[in-house]
């Protein structure tokens, strides 16, 4: 009992601490809730593919690209932690499609972010500016007043392949070699030719990839770019120049874009059904189950904290149907503990003293408890693998409830109840631990 | 048990609401929206007053945008259903709501579908209802097999089926008619109420089989002989305090999500609800009747 008792005061802390750190790691902003699209406010575009150019055997790589360089351009946007993916159409679809989705938090104009997306990027050689430091690290910010305006453009490239070149002490080195047009090959040798010794950067999509030094002059229209490359981030620069431009057409076929006050209102409204639903279920453990009703408050409060806690670490993407899901699954996490507090009920009418009465409802509960939240993961299980990802966020949040409803109500309650057991037989103690409108 | 005994009103009962909520789906009709046909959904805010409803139906087709409905929305708002747009009319969208620049509004949502995302989703929604429907039949069959006597475990599964597709319905029913008022559409979240309703109301049903399967249990081990309609009756009995209260809670935070919670899910919260409701009356004037029936039919 004694033992009990310990277990519960600590569970308590441990229950009012996590709250504390809930609380705390949402006001400073360390480790923030992750909001979907739908309540930041921001922008979803899905692309299709169009893939009839590329052989089957480099789809899969194409896309990889394609992904590579959405991504670095909407990094150039400066847009604060975009989400680009690619995905296939599922079996259920009417034809096979790649598809791209890039989410931009906080870009509510459609218009806007398509344009951003549908521009061309730029490959670019810009000279280093006479007399900048070149060991400075490269910033978006400090880019343009260190380097020259470009003298060479992705116009002017023709190609690019991987080599190995023969380094010092014959080890083979992977190098990117890019030829240029006869143009460039004319613009670059006189380049070279009048700023040996400076140094130049090559930039993809305004992201500096290169900056190697003009050692003499190039004439030939081909120039080696070195560096600390693997043999894979070799390739991977050598794909990029060659595919300076998207490596497969895409083609919009869906948006999304949610204003950021709407998004806030409807944090705002989450929170507020949130705190009424726990309010009001929280009032009617304590009326029809008074004492432990009160301690399945206890449970609820923790189970509300752990599950909160668990968003913030795993992290779950949030959305409005997310916080729906939370907000059913406070209403269903009592379920257990409803399912318990009649079990005990039931154990006490056949005689049982009060510890007794506890450990046996819990334990002829717990078969009914178990299958019953089966068949909600189960549920679970499937609308996550339905969903688009409003529906995901949904079933996440929805089996996370589940299971933790389930651990909170047969750990913590059944503490709770067992360390302020009273097998005392006055009738207001029975009282106490009755329920609803039955007498005995 | 009164619900056992006088199983026919019951059965009669349920055979009514059913009939009222086919009826209402057939009259009123469950249209899709663009989450599964493709299209513009958009909702606008005016700052001040919003525009006249007629002035902006004539905008929009002047502009060339068809096929479209257009619903007032809050005090200051509008909700525009249509097909999919031209890459132009995006951009001309705020124009055609603001008439041009009369009023003040802002487009605070728009959700374009193209055709194949919703065709697909369209599939794998009815693919998901099935395997729902599916893997409870299962695993209830599962979970039963070792009651045997005299009930196979099988029909402890297809009874809850057959109350599951009573929660769907009734849901349907009502959601043709929240349609025919508000211009609600069937969406993903409909779909994700409606799979999310078959899960709950499985639990009350698991829970009142779970009680006939250890009263059945707890005869044979004290050589008890009863009627079966009583065993059902009483584990009914045992479970409908807590099937009741269980329902009342989740049907209290439903509430508070409809009345308190974003706009985006209130719909959803009263689909739910209503689903709920249904699951909760079914689990307890359906399956165990049905369960009794069943049972008096092989005995004779």
């Amino acid at each position: 009992m004694i033992w009990m008792r310990l277990v519960a005061v600590a569970i308590l802390f441990a229950g009012i601490g996590l709250g504390w750190w809930v609380y705390s790691a949402e006001i400073g902003g360390t480790v923030s809730f992750r909001l979907g699209l739908d309540l930041s406010g921001g922008t979803q575009l899905v692309y299709r593919a169009n893939l009839s150019a590329i052989p089957e055997s480099d789809v899969a790589d194409s896309m990889a690209a394609l992904r590579d360089t959405i991504e670095r351009r909407v990094n150039l946007f400066g847009v604060a932690e975009p989400i680009v993916q690619t995905e296939k159409s599922g079996v259920f679809a009417e034809s096979h499609e790649e598809r791209l989705i890039v989410e931009l938090p906080g870009v509510t104009d459609t218009e806007e972010a398509i344009r951003l997306l549908g521009e061309t990027p730029v490959l670019e050689f810009r000279m280093l500016k006479e007399g900048a430091d070149a060991s400075l690290e490269l910033t978006l910010e400090n880019i343009p007043t260190l380097f020259e305006s470009a003298i060479l453009t992705g116009r002017h490239l023709k190609g690019a392949q991987l080599q190995f070149s023969q380094g010092v002490g014959a080890l083979s080195e992977p190098v990117v070699v890019i030829n240029f047009d006869s143009a460039g090959k004319q613009i670059f040798a006189d380049v070279t030719r009048e700023n040996v010794g400076r140094v130049f950067g090559i930039f993809l999509d305004g992201v500096p990839i290169s900056t190697p030094v003009i050692r003499e002059a190039i004439p030939d229209g081909s120039a080696v770019i070195s560096g600390s490359f693997t043999p894979e981030s070799a390739k991977e620069l050598a794909r990029d120049l060659n595919f300076g431009a998207l490596p497969v057409p895409i083609e919009l076929i869906g948006t999304e874009t949610v204003s950021g006050t709407l998004g806030g209102e409807a944090v705002a409204r989450g929170i507020e059904a949130g705190l009424w639903g726990i309010g009001f279920v929280a009032l009617f453990m304590i009326f029809w189950y008074r004492v432990p009703g009160l301690l399945a408050v206890f449970a609820l409060m923790l189970y509300v904290v752990a599950v909160l806690a668990l968003f913030k670490l795993i992290p779950v993407t949030l959305t409005a149907a997310g916080i729906a899901a939370f907000v059913l699954s406070v209403g269903m996490a009592v379920d257990a503990n409803v399912l318990i507090f009649e079990r005990m009920k039931e154990e006490r009418r056949a005689g049982k003293n009060g510890t007794e009465a506890i450990r046996n409802g819990f334990s002829r509960a717990w078969l009914s408890i178990r299958d019953s939240n089966i068949s909600s993961i189960i549920t679970a299980v499937i609308l996550f693998w339905f969903g688009t990802s409003l529906v995901k966020g949904f079933a996440l949040v929805f089996g996370l409830g589940v299971i933790m409803s389930m651990l909170t109500a047969i750990t913590v309650s059944r503490t709770f109840l067992i360390a302020l057991g009273t097998d005392s037989k006055s009738r207001f103690s029975r009282w106490l631990f009755n329920s609803g409108f039955s007498k005995s | 048990m009164f619900i056992v005994k006088y199983r026919n009103i019951f059965f009669a009962l349920t055979g009514v609401i059913l009939l009222v909520a086919m009826l209402s789906a057939a009259v009123f009709g469950l249209p899709l929206g663009a989450d599964f046909t493709g299209g513009v959904l958009a909702e606008v805010r005016y700052e001040g007053a919003r525009a006249d409803a007629r002035a902006v139906e004539q905008a929009l087709a002047e502009r060339g945008v068809t096929g479209f409905s257009l619903r007032e929305a809050g005090d200051n708002g509008y909700i525009l259903r249509a097909g999919n747009l031209a890459p132009e009319m995006r951009t001309t969208l705020p124009d055609m709501f603001s008439l041009n620049g009369v009023h003040n509004a802002t487009i605070v949502k728009l959700t374009e579908v193209g055709p194949t995302v919703g065709v697909e989703l369209r599939n794998k929604a009815g693919v998901a209802l099935a395997l729902v429907l599916v893997a409870i039949l299962f695993f209830i069959a599962f979970a039963f097999r070792k009651v045997s006597q005299p009930v196979s475990s099988w029909v402890y599964g297809f009874i809850a089926l057959i109350t599951l597709c009573f929660d769907v319905l009734v849901p349907v029913g009502f959601f043709a008619f929240l349609g025919s008022i508000t211009g609600a559409q069937v969406d993903v979240l409909f779909v994700t109420a409606v799979l999310t309703v078959l899960g709950y109301s499985v639990h009350d049903t698991i829970v009142v089989f779970d009680r006939t399967r250890e009263n059945l249990r707890l005869n044979k081990e004290d050589n008890r002989k009863e009627d079966f309609s009583d065993t059902a009756g009483r584990a009914l009995n045992q479970t409908l305090v807590r099937s009741v209260n269980t329902s009342l809670t989740t049907a209290t935070v439903l509430l508070a999500l409809f009345f308190f919670g974003p706009e985006s899910t209130q719909d959803f919260a009263l689909t739910l609800l209503v689903g709920i409701i249904a699951g909760t009356y079914s689990s307890i004037c359906l399956a165990t009747p049905l369960l009794v029936a069943w049972e008096r039919y092989r005995a004779k």
